[in-house]
């Protein structure tokens, strides 16, 4: 993974080999989908699957949340800058699984019973945590058009630092929300203090987030 | 109308179901169901799967038998709907063969429930152990159709096949010292993953214990299960016998059962002692005292539609039973004992 020694693939294979990786991202993240239209009604997530529908989802946009952030010091560790160009479908993708976790507890689960949604939302410190991340992610994938992206300039890599509170706010998100068992939560948030940790440097505000400077 | 059923051997022999035609009842059903579902989707039908009840199976391969039981049947009180079978034995909750709603129907096909002896001990004058396969031939059986209501917010009906508990214990000659039942799960760490890596067990002290009051396990409510939807219980709902308290939250209703107590003083329960401060011992089904992560005020009732027929709905106090079990706590303050 040194920066020196740039195990990169010959030039002339990076450009068809980033399109076969976006092709892969976006196979990969709408194939599981797919899957559960014909996996549910065969029983797949159980005889009830509301809960581990939403369990799938968000923890599957809680994966596309690390790849995404695994791709800068992948692109920067190999020297294949334009791995780059993976970063936005896989943010997309994740705001995707966002939306669809948080639709299925809204109306699978809570039946829109909106009295109750408010509550939950105010009472339930975890789901105010995945409740704020996913807003978050949402005005992230707002502001990722290419147009809107060139017009922000230097205030977009500003605003879409966000992703890193948003990436700690997800993990305890999910660690909360579990009714017992800390180990695979302790993984996930282990994954994303050392994605963070790639970027100690870069933080646009180290002293402000104590929780990944702490281990 | 539910206590009446419920009144000793009042229902006459003409109001038990022929046991050919409980026993094919499903297969009626099925095929009813498969005619409409046919009927209303037409050629789509596979598309429209997703939206459609789901039929998951047991595991083919390698599902535990199950053997029909004789019992007299119950009644379902009125405005209730029961829970498919396929429903309410792939949607488990049973930490020894893994925290996903679906572990336990997949991991537990290979448990030994056979032979399984359920010992009684402590202050009885008559401690003794009992052959379940004795007792699932030779007790007098009956059906009871309960509500049941998970402390996560969920809800089925499902009907039982037991006998009550406090008739059963009375054969071992409770002693005026006993105030608690104490119940534990089977220990056997080669059996049950849970018990052998707490990966998969979700972090429980095992075995699993659980424990009642002794007016609580001698209410006539409180049923010893050894079988669901007319046949003795599939592993993964806690074969071959396990305790069923209908207004309190379904983590009270220990499984696959190897050991009763009775004792002086209040047991350890797992729950309470994972989590002291979101499960109590009482566990009394209480729409006005939340969990400390979501609300207990409303429930998802699991049914037999699909998906997307979702049906939440007001959870009732003692889970609707308050009527024959409120007196039993009558003047405790039930926000402090949940």
């Amino acid at each position: 993974m040194s920066t020196t020694s740039q195990p990169a693939p010959p030039r002339q294979y990076r450009k068809p080999l980033v399109r076969v990786l976006q092709v892969a991202v976006h196979l990969g993240a709408l194939l599981p989908l797919v899957w559960l239209f014909y996996a549910i009604p065969r029983g797949a997530l159980g005889g009830d699957p509301v809960k581990e529908l939403i369990h799938f989802l968000g923890l599957g946009a809680l994966r596309l949340l690390l790849l995404t952030l695994l791709v800068s010091p992948l692109a920067r560790g190999l020297g294949f800058g334009q791995l780059i160009r993976l970063r936005r479908p896989l943010g997309l993708w994740c705001f995707a699984w966002a939306c669809l976790h948080f639709a299925t507890w809204l109306s699978l689960d809570l039946a829109f019973a909106w009295g109750l949604i408010g509550d939950e939302l105010v009472k339930r410190t975890y789901i105010l945590l995945g409740f704020s991340a996913w807003l978050i992610l949402a005005v992230l994938a707002l502001t990722s058009f290419p147009a809107l992206v060139r017009r922000l300039g230097r205030r977009w890599k500003t605003l879409h630092s966000l992703i890193y509170p948003a990436l700690l706010l997800v993990c305890v998100h999910f660690w909360w929300s579990l009714k017992s068992g800390w180990i695979e939560p302790a993984i996930y948030l282990s994954l994303a203090l050392g994605l963070l940790w790639f970027r100690r440097r870069l933080l646009p505000w180290p002293r402000k987030l104590p929780a990944t400077s702490k281990p | 109308m539910l206590i009446k059923s419920l009144t000793r051997g009042e229902a006459g022999e003409n109001q038990v179901t022929p046991e050919d035609v409980y026993l094919n009842r499903r297969r009626f059903l099925q095929g009813l169901g498969a005619g409409t579902a046919l009927a209303a989707t037409g050629s789509q039908a596979g598309l429209l799967d997703f939206l459609s009840p789901s039929a998951p199976q047991t595991p083919a391969t390698g599902a535990a038998p199950r053997a029909p039981l004789r019992y007299q049947a119950g009644k379902l009180e009125s405005g209730l709907i029961l829970t498919p079978e396929e429903k309410a034995t792939n949607h488990n909750n049973y930490y020894e063969f893994g925290t996903d709603k679906t572990d336990p129907a997949r991991n537990s096909q290979g448990l030994k429930t056979e032979p399984w002896t359920l010992r009684v001990e402590g202050e009885v004058a008559k401690p003794g152990t009992v052959d379940i396969g004795e007792l699932i031939g030779s007790a007098a059986l009956e059906e009871r159709i309960y509500r049941m209501r998970c402390v996560e917010a969920w809800s089925m009906v499902i009907p039982w096949v037991g006998l009550e508990l406090g008739k059963f214990l009375k054969r071992f000659e409770p002693t005026s010292k006993a105030r608690y039942v104490a119940f534990e799960t089977l220990y056997d760490p080669e059996q049950m993953p849970g018990q052998r890596s707490s990966f998969v067990g979700g972090g429980i002290d095992y075995p699993y214990v659980e424990g009642l009051r002794m007016d609580e396990a001698m209410h006539p409510l409180t049923l010893l299960s050894l079988g669901i939807y007319g046949q003795t219980l599939p592993p993964q709902n806690g074969a071959p016998v396990r305790l069923v308290v209908p207004w309190k939250y379904g983590f009270k209703g220990i499984k696959s059962i190897v050991s009763i107590r009775l004792l002086e003083k209040m047991p350890p329960t797992s729950w309470n002692l994972l989590a002291p401060q979101e499960y109590g011992f009482y566990a009394n089904v209480n729409p006005e005292v939340d969990h400390p992560r979501w609300s207990q005020a409303s429930e998802r009732f699991i049914g037999p539609g699909g998906l997307l027929d979702v049906k939440r709905q007001p959870t009732l106090a003692f889970n609707g039973y308050g009527e024959q079990v409120a007196s039993l706590y009558a003047g405790m303050n039930l926000r402090k004992f949940f």
